[in-house]
């Protein structure tokens, strides 16, 4: 296999004077798994819309199957067999499972009629190439995200890819859903097509890919076979900086609890939850995504208040039954979705910070006072470091990373006693994920009670210094993460 | 050059309409000078623009939370109404009113804003209904009850005292209802920028949600406004009740269009989240040029001026295209 299926040398490629792509190579084999990753920002996704005739090239060469491409269009891409699946894939919510798939068919045959036979025969063969079970007259947008992907999968397939390219597909997937994922990648494998998988998580980078390449500022920094890459040199290569990740072990935990919970229980999410929490601590909370580890953190933040059950802040009980209220008792909460949850996207970087103190930031006669504003301002965004030359830019002007400062930040003006974070470091880079670890260590240490809900199991690991694992809507088991393995931790969580 | 153009940026919802205003204003100056550009012209349509003027300060609030208001003309309707027959009950169809009960009379205005913003922010609150059909339905309601109430005729005979002194002006030349608007344009200045309140609603504007899990009292917060617009609509019918010098259950009713166009044209996005006094302002002191220019023209019949309205509304929405549009990319 000495011929490579795809051979772009040299991109480059400019918007406005913004260099995206400064001088990139990639080469993939046929029939090969090849991971590119990279941080956000790098140009993964401005290569793969070159590939797919999405964008055109400013300069390089590319080349498919031995021939040189000049200019190439989406359909040249199509015909040539370059199936791109994005991470909305790009499917029509409101048709059923076989009109999705059969449409393309369908509409190519330019019939004025549909026969709902053939669309019916198309969509079955479309899902028996990857052993998709799914209900064929089912809406689109009722599926899952694992399932609405297989759909995509499915009509990917369907034209003859040859290279299929998936665009962060792990991102909103459970364990159990990105293993599957897996098992079917490796059977496309095995019929000859090439996957080109962009992630930025280590872990599934070894799993599963050939070989690699990793990008970073728009230029290529690495590619190889898979083999010769290790953890270390991967956060090297992804972010040029050695990080040395510190394991967290309490220091002054208090001596009593700061916040207990008491058979918490709320209908048909979960029920007599039990755990207490000491000052300085980091409890891990994990399970499945429909385990109610959400729906917890919601009830002890007052957003799904609890149907019976107490909840203890300093041994006293209190009511919350909205975010009022737990703000009042000082509790906050980081949401599991930064973007709809967790920011004003659109307002500045400033308004976002102090929005959750704001009454707090009055003058005696009930003013506004905006010089105490500005400084509590400049203060959060010094402390959390948020890269930013004015705060009152949007906040749609950061990075993932620096958006979830903003998010910390905002609690943090709070002067809390307890932060619950649910999923703090998803779809964060890596840099900005040892960052913002190390904050929230930091945090513990000064007295602050951290509860990370998450089923990232390193990340729980290395952060917390107990974990308990949801199952069913019921503490299953509890840990000390000192001496426990991450498999020890999915044996439960199944 | 590059400095207007800073200047521009800066605050582009206040400059399009200057430039038009500007452009307007030589247009004027070619053709009706002698007439437009009098002293007593001003002072008149300084007279005039605070009724819907009012309205508009208010519905933006709504705006802003990325509601509307449509009751303001009932409730602009309905203070006037109330009013008069206050009046009529204390001192007879013919009677003279002392000029201090004005205080009662602006007292019923308010509370009547009070209890109609109370009916529409509980609705839109608590019971979910989106804010559009919510306000429809209390205007139609308060339009119905005025018309009931007054049998659908003008109510004309009252104590004429209060309409006399707000319909004249203050030291010889300055419209008492312009000084009406501008307490209340003052008001709703130290509101939104001065207060908390102004950051809280553009927060809530651009995402109710992301609102509620940063601990905003939400509810609090929409009744408020709806309360607070219907304060204004409420004076704003108090302030026709002085032009006209009678009550009548559909009065202004094209006012509720008007205040929709002056918000959008004052840069407030429908979406919420965003809007500046500065700009409501000038949208209504320009369409109040525009309108009495066009009186000016004995050619041309003020049927047009609705027509030329719509045109400047979507004249700035162009101006704002050409001028946001981002730089070509490849």
């Amino acid at each position: 296999m000495s011929q490579s299926l795809l051979k772009a040398e040299h991109v480059k490629i400019s918007f406005g004077n913004v260099h995206a792509l400064r001088d990139v190579s990639l080469e993939i084999l046929p029939g090969e798994i090849h991971c590119l990753a990279g941080e956000n920002g790098c140009g993964k996704s401005t290569i793969i819309k070159i590939i797919s005739g999405v964008y055109q090239r400013d300069g390089g060469t590319i080349e498919f199957d031995g021939k040189k491409l000049e200019k190439i269009s989406p359909i040249d891409a199509i015909n040539m067999g370059i199936q791109v699946i994005y991470q909305d894939f790009a499917l029509f919510p409101n048709l059923t499972v076989a009109e999705n798939l059969a449409l393309n068919t369908e509409l190519a045959s330019r019939k004025k009629t549909v026969s709902w036979k053939n669309v019916r025969k198309i969509a079955e063969e479309a899902v028996a190439k990857i052993n998709f079970d799914v209900d064929l007259d089912e809406k689109v947008e009722k599926l899952s995200v694992a399932q609405k992907q297989m759909v995509a999968i499915s009509r990917a397939l369907m034209s003859n890819a040859r290279l299929i390219i998936m665009d962060e597909p792990t991102t909103a997937l459970t364990k159990k859903e990105v293993n599957s994922l897996f098992k079917i990648i490796l059977k496309l494998k095995e019929q000859g097509i090439a996957i080109l998988f962009i992630s930025h998580k280590l872990n599934e980078v070894f799993e599963i890919s050939d070989r690699f390449t990793i990008f970073r500022n728009g230029e290529m920094v690495a590619t190889g076979s898979t083999k010769d890459l290790d953890d270390k040199k991967f956060t090297y290569y992804m972010t040029g900086r050695e990080f040395n990740d510190q394991i967290f072990v309490p220091e002054n935990m208090s001596e009593k609890p700061v916040f207990e919970l008491k058979n918490l229980t709320l209908e048909g999410a979960f029920e007599a939850i039990n755990f207490s929490l000491r000052r300085g601590e980091i409890l891990g909370i994990t399970g499945l995504l429909d385990s109610g580890r959400t729906e917890l953190a919601l009830s002890m933040f007052g957003l799904k208040p609890a149907d019976s059950g107490e909840i203890l802040k300093e041994g006293t009980p209190i009511k919350i039954t909205n975010p009022r209220d737990a703000i009042e008792h000082k509790i906050g909460y980081v949401p599991e979705d930064r973007l709809s949850e967790g920011l004003f996207l659109t307002q500045s970087i400033g308004d976002n910070i102090i929005i959750s103190e704001i009454d707090k930031l009055k003058k005696k006669n009930g003013q506004f006072d905006l010089k105490k504003r500005d400084e509590e301002i400049k203060r959060w965004v010094a402390e959390l470091e948020i890269k930013t030359k004015n705060p009152d830019n949007p906040a749609t002007t950061l990075s993932g990373g620096n958006q979830q400062r903003i998010v910390l930040a905002k609690w943090l003006a709070c002067n809390l006693d307890v932060l619950i974070l649910n999923g703090p470091t998803v779809g964060v880079d890596i840099g900005s994920k040892h960052d913002i670890h190390m904050v929230l260590q930091k945090l513990a240490k000064q007295g602050l009670g951290v509860i990370i809900i998450s089923d990232d199991l390193p990340e729980v690991i290395q952060n917390c210094n107990r974990v308990l694992v949801i199952k069913n809507g019921k503490i299953r088991s509890e840990y000390d993460t000192q001496k426990v393995s991450e498999q020890m931790i999915i044996d439960d969580m199944m | 050059m590059n400095k207007a153009k800073s200047i521009y940026r800066k605050n582009p919802e206040v400059s399009r309409l200057l430039i038009i205003m500007l452009l307007w204003l030589i247009f004027m100056m070619f053709t009706q000078a002698e007439k437009f550009f009098t002293g007593r012209n001003f002072l008149t349509m300084a007279g005039q623009f605070p009724e819907y003027g009012l309205m508009a300060l208010g519905g933006m609030l709504c705006m802003i939370t990325g509601g509307i208001d449509l009751a303001v003309v009932g409730t602009a309707n309905m203070a006037s109404i109330l009013s008069v027959y206050t009046m009529i009950h204390f001192f007879g169809e013919d009677g003279t009113m002392p000029m201090a009960f004005s205080v009662v009379i602006f007292l019923i205005a308010v509370l009547t804003g009070v209890v109609v913003g109370s009916i529409n922010a509980f609705l839109i609150s608590k019971l979910g209904v989106p804010p559009i059909l919510a306000t429809l339905g209390v205007n139609e309601f308060l339009t119905g009850l005025c018309i009931v109430v007054t049998n659908g005729s003008a109510v004309s005979s009252f104590p004429k005292q209060y309409c006399d002194f707000f319909s004249g002006n203050f030291l010889g030349f300055i419209p008492r209802r312009l000084i009406v608007f501008i307490v209340v344009a003052i008001i709703i200045w130290l509101m939104l920028e001065k207060s908390t309140y102004g950051t809280k609603l553009r927060l809530y504007g651009t995402n109710a949600h992301v609102a509620k899990f940063s601990g905003i009292n939400t509810t609090a917060l929409l009744f408020r406004t709806y309360i607070t617009s219907s304060i204004c609509a409420a004076l704003g019918g108090l302030m026709m009740l002085a032009t006209y010098s009678s009550a009548r259950a559909d009065y202004g009713s094209n006012y509720t269009m008007q205040a929709i166009l002056l918000i959008v044209l004052g840069g407030v996005s429908p979406n919420g989240g965003k809007g500046k006094i500065s700009g409501v302002i000038t949208a209504i002191v320009l369409l109040k040029m525009i309108e009495s220019g066009i009186n000016r023209f004995r050619s041309v019949s003020t049927y047009y001026v609705t027509l030329i309205w719509g045109a400047v509304l979507i004249l700035a929405l162009v101006i704002d295209y050409f001028s946001q549009k981002p730089k070509k990319t490849k």
